[in-house]
């Protein structure tokens, strides 16, 4: 029963060592681009990335690389967090009772289309520039974009499966463990994926407008110096960042889950 | 709503049942009109007998199963099942495997914790054919051996009912009859109270100890007939065609 799987990706034929080769080689390409265009171009508002790599390094010296950045990914850590749990569990409950879901569905265009820049200033008018107006206005942000993927995934739990565990009695805990959650994961990865780089995208805004650290602060400090070196080696450190989390900790564990498919 | 009948005749055997559905209509929707699917239904049915229900495809056999299995309470009747405790087997039309855990999970997992039944799933996976697929995952393996490992699964829990649906259509013939002859092996070796569902009359005489068979014209039982043929006359084709020339009157 081979049928060829048509949501295979083409990449995944070739083996892991060919797909690194070819992303670094692409990746040098690009700096060797960037350093001819600079060169070329002559100006301090576009630096060169050995300018950029210098600066990163200079600043990583300091300390403040570290400290920003720990601070920024203390916070996307806290929202992601929050964002993932109370989006979910609306998601399911709106996937499962299409009256909750009639009701609510509003709203949740309405949050969806709520600018962030929005929902930011009015976490900091309300609660005061704090580190908890921070993170509510970080997940309030993400909450619905959760809310709306696992939502897909809990309209479609399957009613086979569902009588198969009742008729064997599989029980609350373990319906919900081998039956429910394995059918949500691809939901919640997908949420999960599209939620860390929306994340840290708002919580630089977050921090520029109401925080006195982390990499959006700094970022703004640089702005002001139009220091645009300075700019880019914290941009370029935190896509860094995001890149092993992605590679680390999210490639991990989507691979496990999808195991057992063909 | 299920509602109690007043008079109860005596008490069930363990593995017995007795299914009483006065009607079971199907509401109406935006693109069909109610529908009256089954009608002045009554059945008793003996520990460890193998009863086959058959009839045309849509007469409402399987909505009947799944009233006996207790997946549908949307009916007027009541549904009783001998024993304390009855344990229910289902093996469905399709496999209903869970794609994400191996073949010996599957069956597992039917299974409550610790049970002792755990012991017994090398043995039925041998005995289905699927010993050396044990740790692979469902999708990887062809229909007929899901269909293979549900039967595993729906015998491992050593039901004292087991209700199945079709559960070897759409196979090709050769597969199909092995799989009937594997059904009537584990059944002979552990006899169970079996309701079986199938608009195939071949295998209806094949398998069954008892044939229902229900016309979808009155929505109810049109003949109930035993099935006289030894368990060795059940694998010889001429025999089995024999029967079921005398019991749905073919020439």
């Amino acid at each position: 029963m081979q049928r060829p799987n048509p949501v295979q990706r083409a990449s995944s034929d070739q083996p892991w060592q060919s797909r690194v080769a070819w992303g670094l080689g692409s990746l040098v390409g690009f700096i060797f681009f960037w350093e001819v265009l600079a060169l070329l171009i002559q100006h301090r508002h576009f630096p060169t990335p050995t300018t950029v790599f210098a600066a990163m390094w200079g600043e990583a010296e300091t300390g403040a690389l570290i400290y920003h950045i720990g601070k920024t990914l203390f916070r996307v850590a806290v929202a992601f967090v929050v964002a993932m749990l109370i989006g979910s569990a609306i998601g399911i409950v709106m996937g499962r009772n299409g009256r909750v879901d009639q009701a609510f569905d509003s709203w949740l265009v309405l949050f969806l289309n709520l600018p962030a820049l929005v929902v930011i200033i009015l976490c900091y008018v309300w609660f005061g520039r704090t580190e908890l107006a921070a993170i509510i206005a970080v997940a309030v942000n993400k909450i619905p974009n959760v809310a709306v993927t696992v939502r897909e995934g809990a309209r479609a739990l399957s009613r086979d499966l569902a009588e198969m565990a009742h008729m064997y009695r599989f029980g609350a805990w373990k319906t919900l463990r081998h039956v429910t959650l394995p059918q949500l994961s691809p939901f919640f990865l997908a949420a999960a994926r599209t939620g860390l780089s929306l994340v840290w995208k708002i919580v630089l805004v977050v921090e520029l407008l109401g925080r006195s650290d982390g990499v959006g602060f700094q970022l703004g400090i640089y702005f002001q110096m139009f220091d645009v070196s300075m700019i880019l080696a914290y941009a370029l450190a935190f896509i860094i960042v995001v890149q092993l989390i992605e590679f680390g900790i999210l490639q991990p564990i989507a691979a496990r889950v999808n195991r057992w498919r063909r | 709503m299920a509602q109690v009948m007043e008079e109860k005749p005596h008490a069930l055997a363990n593995g017995g049942l007795r299914v009483r559905v006065a009607r079971k209509i199907f509401p109406a929707t935006a693109n069909r009109e109610a529908q009256l699917v089954l009608k002045n239904i009554a059945i008793d049915i003996e520990p460890r007998s193998f009863v086959v229900m058959t009839g045309p495809s849509g007469c409402g056999k399987s909505t009947l199963l799944n009233i006996v299995a207790g997946l549908d309470h949307d009916y007027e009747g009541e549904v009783e099942l001998g024993g304390a405790d009855t344990r229910l087997g289902y093996v469905f039309q399709s496999p209903r495997l869970l794609p994400w855990r191996t073949v010996y999970e599957n069956i597992a997992l039917a299974l409550p914790d610790g049970d002792p039944g755990h012991a017994r799933i090398d043995e039925l996976l041998r005995q289905v054919g699927l010993e050396s697929f044990a740790s692979q995952y469902p999708e990887r393996l062809s229909l007929g051996m899901q269909r293979r490992a549900a039967l595993a699964r729906g015998f491992v829990t050593e039901p004292d009912v087991l209700l199945m649906d079709e559960p070897f259509v759409s196979l090709d013939d050769p597969t199909a009859q092995g799989l009937r002859e594997l059904l009537i092996a584990l059944w002979s070796r552990r006899p169970t109270t079996v309701v079986f569902v199938t608009h195939d009359r071949n295998e209806a005489v094949m398998l069954g100890t008892r044939i229902l068979r229900m016309s979808g014209a009155n929505a109810t039982i049109s003949q109930d007939e035993a099935v006289r043929l030894s368990p060795a006359e059940r694998t010889d084709r001429d025999k089995v065609l024999a029967e079921q020339r005398r019991i749905f009157h073919e020439t």
